[in-house]
């Protein structure tokens, strides 16, 4: 078992990387798809009581409809709708983010090795394997220039959000966690609208149009 | 204390699903109006902890909600004026909005469970980021994306936070609960790195709700954008629940021990907000961006008053409301500003005290009262956290504090005289948007209290804010 949960630790953190490094825009949304489908595996596996199964099916049934599902299909639609070049265009290059982001997880390790874990029952990969991915979905969002890419960086900085959250499964309320969810999905949502709103007004998701108010 | 948050609720459903473009606005006021009236007799009654200590009306929020609820009601009043001017725009997320972002003020004011609290203030960004689109121009449109942008990714960093605090009473005998009352009772037993650690996280995310320096990027072009009362509704209202989250976060840093550490980074976080507010005011030819990082220094000196505690944190306490409600007079009035100018450039608007005779000199006013000038609210709370400051021997603190002020004031004056001074001859006009009861009448009423705080504090007030300042470890 802890084998399993090893491995799916360790393709957390490789497709944090293929984020990085990927030019396709329909490439890293399915990547962010597969990221939190992997983490809907997780609740399962980490569960050390069978009598919390209701609530760990829950939050990774929940996980998987939302992360995995629901939207990485809202992403998709939305870059068809719009009609817009397929590749991620980046502020900072793939080369330099890729180092930024081994950077990130060597920081990652060093931090939750400084940290003692009050729950020494967990895993140890999850508080490096969550802050390596929160530092992920920051890198994406500064440095890239498309709008869905910025979403992509806030949904991977959120899976990262998540994963921490597994340290505290068997005590965090159930409606927190639901709560914690439905604003994401109700975030991507919004943004989505706004998406929508940019691609008409400018013709593209590029939000170095979006530059007029400064000081 | 249901009945403060459902209400809002269901008129807000009403408001997306009624039809009457005309009509949709009195949802808004009927909202409104239920709202206060509920928290009046919450006030009065003062019920105990409900749905198993999660919301509790504590001092804190016996302080902010009432204040919010107000500031709400009065812009309710004044959106039933401006939404009658604006007819062309679909305003049906504009209503249903503002009454989701009321009951999701409310549970963030009421909280008691750092994990709803989050769920609450998320809310109060997702609910917001649409209006500011409500021009449906580029630039508004522009604001809305970052205002989203910054203020999501703020808020997932403080859920990291809050699973940080959540860990630090995960331990053998800890608390594992993210209640206040849990985690305070836990006092020593919590983890102290990561008591740290999630607090630096909550200070980012809660601080960029705020629009703490060097987090409010998306203060100017929000505030700017935006329509005046949801300006209003930002400033008065959002940005106070963020305190409230931020003195929620402090009180269970100060039971861990970690008050110090804590303490030092809100004094030097206030500070920055004030230095950089200063830098930006001077010389700024936007009126609803110089609002903006009036915002911004405003939330340095709250932040400033918590950090330093005891009296100061009352003051700041204090100063919450006069904030609040002085924010409203100046945001309420420069839409007025802008709408009849057509224009928030300093170099078009003019002589507005001649043009507007109400809104004009109220602008003034507002800005007077904003920042410290006797006999208004602001000069108490302003005086009481200096007071605090130096009474602490923070000798620095305090003079750094009273420059920043200085330099606010003179330059924050410059804009202002020019816009309200002057004759209006030959300034861009925009037809039939002079003052009007609806829409003057609001901010006058909100001075008129901003004034009345200043001049008579019942004692009963006094002792309330030190109460919440004394819960927050001061």
């Amino acid at each position: 078992m802890s084998a399993w949960t090893e491995m799916v630790f360790i393709l957390v953190v490789v497709l944090d990387f293929f984020l990085l490094a990927s030019s396709r825009l329909k490439a890293v949304i399915r990547a962010a798809a597969a990221q939190g489908a992997l983490l809907a595996v997780l609740p399962l596996l980490l569960a050390s009581h069978a009598a919390e199964l209701g609530h760990v099916l829950a939050l990774s049934v929940g996980a998987l409809v939302v992360k995995g599902v629901v939207i990485p299909w809202l992403l998709l639609w939305a870059i068809r709708e719009a009609a817009i070049r397929r590749e991620v265009e980046p502020i900072v290059g793939f080369i330099p983010s890729l180092i930024l982001g081994g950077l990130g997880v060597a920081l990652a390790f060093a931090f939750s090795s400084a940290m003692p874990l009050p729950t020494p029952e967990k895993h140890d990969f999850i508080v490096p394997t969550a802050l390596s991915t929160v530092w992920t979905g920051l890198l994406l969002v500064v440095s890239r220039r498309k709008a869905v890419s910025q979403v992509i960086g806030f949904l991977v900085l959120e899976n990262g959000v998540f994963v921490f959250g597994l340290l505290l499964s068997d005590f965090m309320p159930t409606m927190v966690e639901a709560g914690v969810l439905l604003d994401l999905f109700a975030a991507v949502f919004v943004m989505g609208i706004v998406m929508f709103h940019i691609n008409r007004e400018f013709s593209s998701l590029d939000t170095e149009k979006l530059s007029a108010l400064k000081d | 204390m249901f009945f403060v948050i459902l209400a809002p609720l269901a008129l807000a459903a009403v408001a997306f699903a009624g039809p009457s473009q005309a009509r949709r606005p009195l949802a808004l006021l009927a909202g409104a109006v239920l709202h206060l009236g509920g928290v009046a007799v919450l006030w009065v009654t003062r019920p105990g902890p409900a749905l198993g200590g999660w919301l509790e009306l504590d001092p804190l929020a016996r302080i902010v909600l009432p204040m919010t609820s107000a500031l709400f009601c009065v812009c309710a009043v004044y959106a039933q004026g401006y939404l009658k001017r604006r007819p062309d725009r679909d305003n049906r997320v504009f209503v249903g909005g503002l009454l989701v972002l009321l009951s999701a003020m409310t549970v963030v004011t009421l909280s008691q469970h750092l994990g709803l609290l989050w769920v609450a203030i998320e809310l109060t960004t997702l609910s917001t980021a649409p209006l500011i689109y409500f021009d449906k121009t580029a630039r508004s449109l522009e604001a809305a994306w970052k205002y989203l942008l910054v203020c999501s990714l703020g808020i997932a960093l403080a859920l990291l936070g809050t699973f940080f605090l959540a860990l630090a009473g995960a331990g053998p005998g800890g608390p594992r609960s993210l209640l206040l009352g849990d985690l305070t009772r836990a006092g020593a037993a919590l983890s102290s790195p990561w008591v740290r650690a999630g607090f630096v996280f909550l200070l980012v995310g809660y601080g960029t709700k705020m629009g703490l320096a060097p987090l409010h990027s998306w203060k100017p072009d929000a505030y700017g954008e935006a329509p005046g009362v949801l300006g209003a509704l930002l400033s008065g209202g959002v940005t106070s629940v963020g305190f409230v989250a931020l003195a929620r976060v402090l009180q269970v840093c100060s039971a861990a021990g970690e008050a110090p550490f804590a303490r030092d980074a809100l004094v030097g976080i206030g500070l920055l907000s004030m230095a950089l507010a200063a830098v930006f005011m001077i010389g700024q030819r936007d009126f609803k961006r110089m609002l903006a990082y009036s915002s911004v220094e405003h939330m340095g000196i709250l932040t400033l008053g918590l950090g330093l505690g005891g009296a100061a944190a009352s003051g700041a306490m204090f100063h919450t409301v006069n904030n609040g409600l002085t924010k409203g007079v100046l945001f309420l009035t420069a839409g007025n500003l802008h709408r009849s100018y057509g224009s928030k450039r300093v170099d078009d608007v003019r002589g507005a005290a001649r043009r507007l005779p109400v809104s004009g000199p109220l602008f003034l006013a507002g800005f007077l009262a904003v920042t410290g000038s006797p006999p208004f609210g602001p000069f108490f709370s302003e005086f009481s956290i200096l007071n605090g400051a130096l009474g602490g021997g923070r000798w620095v603190v305090g003079a750094l504090y009273l420059a920043f002020l200085s330099i606010i004031f003179v330059g924050m004056g410059a804009t202002v005289l020019k816009v309200v001074l002057g004759d209006p001859a030959g300034a861009p006009e925009v037809k039939a948007h002079g003052d009007s009861w609806l829409t003057a009448g609001p901010p006058l009423f909100l001075m008129a209290v901003v004034l009345l705080l200043g001049l008579f504090l019942p004692r009963e007030l006094a002792s309330l804010f030190d109460a919440a300042a004394a819960r927050v470890g001061g």
